[in-house]
């Protein structure tokens, strides 16, 4: 583990937040922005996991950190769920351009 | 270069193709495959990190239970067989500029943040699930009894909510 500077893996999640960015601002679909979101949480997890490796072996905090954020993730899935389906009874489309009652 | 290295290249490769394929490809239900391989890559990551109950949680949760739901929802939602349109040409172009020009302010920084070089770390901590469990519920000044307790709230709120939201009215039903 010791011969790939932290650096490295900040960049391999930095990539994927990026990915996970370009997703979020090209999809139209509420199920594929979602997915979106999970690249960019996962990212974000990465960082997490390597800083606590790297710089504070002797803590635990960063694994806490990350556990939180998996079930806030999970809660987040749920309820994005729950609402893409109401959104599809209501609008008979997922595609968040058709859901624009509310637009001025 | 060590194996080590050599399997920390492949898995971070394998990461970032499967994922941009889950945000680039047409169909919803190979996004949603490439979006299982991707986070699998991310459990072997903590594999290779020495964080086995990580990489344990995040098969569980991830790949065992969202991509799941994901996959339930787009059956649910979509017509089968049918093509995502493609993103319009303008916005797809400003979003790969944007993203680009992020990425490598991103990685700049990294290269200029010389992290914690010269520090001298304590002797690593064992990542045990024991030892994690007895941090996660102690009450002392490190413990996270507290945020736990949070959570375990929240997972509640969520679950009520979920139903609440996605419950089916029936019409003239006040």
């Amino acid at each position: 583990m010791s011969p790939i500077p932290l650096s490295h893996i900040l960049v391999v999640s930095a990539a994927l937040f990026f990915i996970g960015m370009y997703g979020l601002l090209t999809r139209r679909n509420m199920i594929t922005m979602l997915m979106a979101v999970e690249l960019i949480l996962n990212s974000v997890n990465i960082n997490f996991v390597a800083f606590n490796k790297y710089l504070y072996p002797d803590k635990l905090e960063g694994v806490f950190f990350t556990l939180f954020i998996i079930a806030i993730a999970a809660a987040e899935a749920a309820v994005a769920i729950a609402i893409i389906i109401n959104l599809y009874r209501n609008f008979h489309s997922i595609d968040v351009e058709d859901a624009d009652e509310m637009k001025f | 270069m060590s194996a080590s290295a050599v399997i920390f290249y492949i898995l971070s490769f394998f990461i970032l193709a499967t994922g941009l394929l889950a945000v680039t490809s047409r169909k919803i239900f190979r996004s949603a495959i490439w979006l299982l391989f991707s986070l699998t890559g991310i459990a072997g990551l903590y594999f290779w990190l020495q964080m086995e109950f990580i990489a344990a949680v995040q098969i569980v949760v991830y790949v065992g239970g969202i991509v799941v739901l994901i996959i339930f929802s787009i059956f649910l939602t979509q017509q089968t067989g049918k093509d995502l349109p493609a993103p319009v040409r303008v916005r797809s172009i400003f979003s790969v500029l944007a993203v680009c020009a992020g990425f490598v302010l991103t990685c700049l920084m990294v290269r200029q943040y010389a992290f914690g070089v010269g520090r001298t770390v304590g002797a690593g901590v064992d990542a045990s699930v024991g030892n994690i469990g007895a941090q996660m519920l102690s009450t002392t000044e490190h413990g996270y009894v507290l945020p736990f307790e949070a959570i375990s709230i929240l997972l509640l709120a969520a679950m009520v909510g979920c139903i609440v939201i996605a419950i089916k009215t029936k019409p003239g039903d006040k």
